[in-house]
């Protein structure tokens, strides 16, 4: 194919969006490709999308862009079997514009989205998969898609075709993931009325929460679960590390099973009809794994440069960020015409300096020592509920006797100097 | 050679919910298509151009989102694309539809250049009538041929065509003047998968959109709902088939239940030459 384009952008999700989105509107000739029917169509989130990063692109967004619910409450379970200690917050600030994140369906909103770079002027080409990189002389030049007299050519190709990145590492800039680097989430969109929702969740019409679980509904393994409210449905999920899970032997949708027959979560999702199902990796090795994310005439954002903050849940508003940050390297790289290795490597420095990598850094050593540590969640979590059973059952025990026998139940197994230990060791990794 | 392909845009059927209480479609519960059949007229236009030459325009009757169908044309090969769209159109029948076809692809012969050839679908898959083709053949006074299976060979300078009709014992083979219209089977060819350059120029295409008023001297009374005298009396779901039963188990196991199934049922797999002589 003849003609040339100033930008290509691979993969039409958050991250390859906002990037095609920021360049359009520079008016840089972008074509951008999706291997999916449309933006979104096999998507998948926990379903929470931050308000900062996206109004960063579209100001008011919330406007008319197909949310589900702006989120009111975030909870937290620690779970046990029979039991859970927990702890969340509410604000009715959150309620009202400019409201802190919403529920989303990805199929609805990365579809929206990608129209609106489209009226930005940039090209969408959907239903095509880009299978390779053309490199000439050490430089990215274009793209090789799966169609027919299908390559085509421009300055910068842009990676944003998500975690597994083949492209990325074909270009040798980052191996395949080890097994604990990556979770695997499986996920399930249950259907329920929205009066259901709204009694049994405590909320208003408009009015979302989300409640992340920690403890038994991983079976101990390293990872969360989670129950988000849409407006007709609710999401909920269970990702954990690949090496807890293979360790563990234990298959991922036998996990989620187990999440929604758990006795705290089953009575909140009765009634429910299954509409969609699906299972995601999640880059979550952190810091220590983003991979080489800039070339000559390349550079890789969102998922595929593994820019994901798992304690937070936070991926998809690093996805445009860095989307964003690309596109601002990219305008000023056309400025002088170079698009070497070298220019370009100011995305790199502009996303390290910015939220997106001190974020990363700060949590760098987290994941690692959890997985490594898997008391925290086997033990900890357990004994917690036990306290809290104690202390608050009322059977005639003085309540220092009490105290004193749940301070031994705690350091029974770990001694008082390893729960110090370990006490400062998650500290550390946390503060 | 100017060939022109009528296009609808349908609910995909295969998924498609009924209301059970109206016993009509709920077409909000499937997303719209271009109806499967049309694919391969679409397509047999194309093969056309690329053996005889000229330029193809598709035509589609339907509401606005009926551009995306328009656009899909355009990724196969098409040229130029033509939306009549107005509520004065909904609820025809197959009289009605003919009617509004007829008169859009007058305008765009007058617009674009006389045309030489109509390709339709064999029928859609949520009417199922196949009776636009030939309507559309009748009001236009050209001869329809239906049921075409094979392009056997276009004569330009003597402005003939043969084609191959499909019948259940066979083909026939057919000769006819151009211009003419076709409806043409599934079968006829293999859709191919669009090229790069066609996905481009598809993103970039806009259809031209007409409403009644763009169409001049047009009849408004035999539009539309107004202009349909059909009444669908009755419409329902087809009753579910008995279940079938699921053999499960390991191989022996199930090739153990499948014996003893046949045996069971030995009626069925007897000949009629078995019969005492
Ligand atoms: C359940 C049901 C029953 C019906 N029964 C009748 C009936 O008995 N009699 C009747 O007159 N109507 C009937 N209709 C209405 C009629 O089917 C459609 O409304 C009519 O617009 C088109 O007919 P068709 O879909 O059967 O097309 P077909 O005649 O099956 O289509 C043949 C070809 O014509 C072309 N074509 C058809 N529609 C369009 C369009 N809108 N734009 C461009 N090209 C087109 C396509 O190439 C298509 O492959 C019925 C509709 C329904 C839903
Ligand atoms: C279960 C789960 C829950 C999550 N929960 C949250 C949450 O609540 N909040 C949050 O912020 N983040 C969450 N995340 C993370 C978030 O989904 C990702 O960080 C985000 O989607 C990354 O965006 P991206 O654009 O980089 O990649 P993706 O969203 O994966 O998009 C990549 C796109 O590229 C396309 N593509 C890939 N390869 C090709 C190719 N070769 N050619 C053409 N197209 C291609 C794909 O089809 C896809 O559309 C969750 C993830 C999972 C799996």
């Amino acid at each position: 194919m003849d003609e040339k384009f100033d930008v290509i952008v691979v993969g039409a999700g958050p991250a390859g969006t906002a990037c095609a989105y920021e360049l359009a509107k520079a008016g840089l000739k972008v074509i951008m490709f999706e291997r999916g029917e449309y933006p979104g169509s096999k998507n998948v989130m926990g379903g929470v999308l931050y308000r900062k990063q996206m109004e960063e692109i579209i100001p008011e967004f919330w406007k008319e862009a197909p949310l589900e619910r702006p989120v009111v409450e975030q909870r937290f379970w620690m779970m046990d079997e029979e039991s859970m200690v927990t702890m969340g917050y509410k604000g009715l600030e959150w309620a009202k514009e400019p409201y802190n994140n919403f529920t989303v369906l990805r199929a609805k909103f990365d579809q929206w989205f990608a129209q609106k770079a489209v009226e930005q002027g940039a090209l969408l080409i959907n239903e095509t998969v880009v299978e390779a990189c053309i490199v000439e002389d050490n430089r990215v030049v274009g793209v090789r898609t799966d169609r027919p007299d299908g390559d085509v050519y421009a300055d910068v190709v842009v990676l944003a075709d998500g975690v597994n990145s083949l492209l990325a590492k074909q270009l040798g800039f980052h191996k395949e993931w080890r097994p604990d680097e990556v979770a695997l989430a499986v996920m399930e969109v249950l259907k329920l009325p929205s009066e259901k929702i709204e009694d049994r969740f405590n909320l208003e019409p408009d009015q979302g929460c989300t409640i992340e679980m920690f403890g038994d509904v991983t079976k101990g393994i390293l990872g969360t679960a989670f129950l988000y409210t849409n407006k007709e449905s609710v999401n909920i999920g269970v990702g954990t590390t690949l090496s807890g899970l293979m360790k563990a032997k234990i298959r991922p949708y036998d996990l989620l099973e187990y999440v929604k027959n758990h006795p705290m979560v089953k009575p909140l999702l009765e009634g429910n009809e299954s509409q969609e199902y699906a299972a995601h990796l999640i880059p979550e090795g952190g810091y220590n794994s983003i991979p080489k994310i800039v070339g000559n005439g390349v550079v890789v954002v969102g998922d595929a440069a593994h820019l994901v903050n798992a304690i937070h849940r936070e991926g998809s508003n690093m996805a445009m960020a860095s989307g964003r940050m690309a596109a601002e390297t990219i305008i000023t790289a056309r400025e002088v015409n170079d698009f070497s290795e070298n220019m370009l490597d100011s995305y790199r420095v502009r996303l390290m300096d910015s939220f997106v990598g001190q974020d990363l850094k700060k949590y760098k050593d987290t994941t690692h020592t959890f997985e490594h540590h898997p008391q925290y969640f086997k033990e900890y979590i357990p004994m917690l509920n036990r306290a809290a059973g104690q202390m608050f059952t009322v059977d005639g025990t003085p309540k220092k006797q009490k105290q004193k026998e749940i301070l031994r139940s705690m350091t029974e197994n770990r001694g008082k100097l390893g729960v110090l230990q370990d006490l400062y060791r998650a500290w550390k990794v946390m503060k | 050679m100017h060939i022109v392909v009528c296009v609808k845009q349908v609910p995909d059927t295969k998924i498609i919910k009924m209301n059970p209480k109206t016993n009509t479609m709920d077409r909000s519960s499937a997303p719209a298509i271009m109806n499967p059949y049309d694919v391969y007229a679409v397509e047999e236009a194309v093969r056309i151009k690329e053996k005889y030459g000229g330029t193809i325009s598709v035509l589609s009757m339907g509401p606005p989102p009926a551009v995306s169908t328009l656009k899909k044309c355009v990724e196969m090969g098409a040229d130029d694309t033509y939306l009549i769209s107005d509520r004065r159109f909904a609820g025809a029948d197959t009289l009605a539809t003919s009617y509004a076809l007829a008169e859009a692809l007058k305008k765009i012969s007058s617009e674009k250049g006389e045309i030489d050839l109509v390709i339709t679908g064999k029928q859609t898959i949520d009417g199922d009538t196949g009776q636009v083709g030939p309507g559309i053949a009748r009001r236009l006074d050209i001869p329809p041929l239906t049921f075409v299976q094979k392009i056997k060979e276009i004569d330009l300078g003597n402005r003939k065509i043969s084609v191959h009709r499909k019948r259940e014992d066979g083909y026939e083979v057919v000769e006819s003047e151009l211009p003419c219209l076709l409806a043409v089977e599934s079968g006829i060819n293999e859709p191919r998968y669009a090229p790069l350059p066609n996905m481009i120029k598809a993103a970039r295409h806009e259809p031209v959109v007409w409403s009644v008023d763009d169409l001049e001297d047009i009849d408004i009374t035999k539009l539309g709902l107004k202009g349909s005298p059909t009444i669908v009396g009755k419409v329902w779901a087809p009753p579910k088939s008995e279940g079938a039963e699921m053999i499960e188990g390991s191989t022996d196991e199930v090739v153990a239940r499948i014996v003893d199934l046949v045996m069971e049922r030995k009626e069925l797999f007897q000949d009629k030459e078995v019969q005492p002589s």
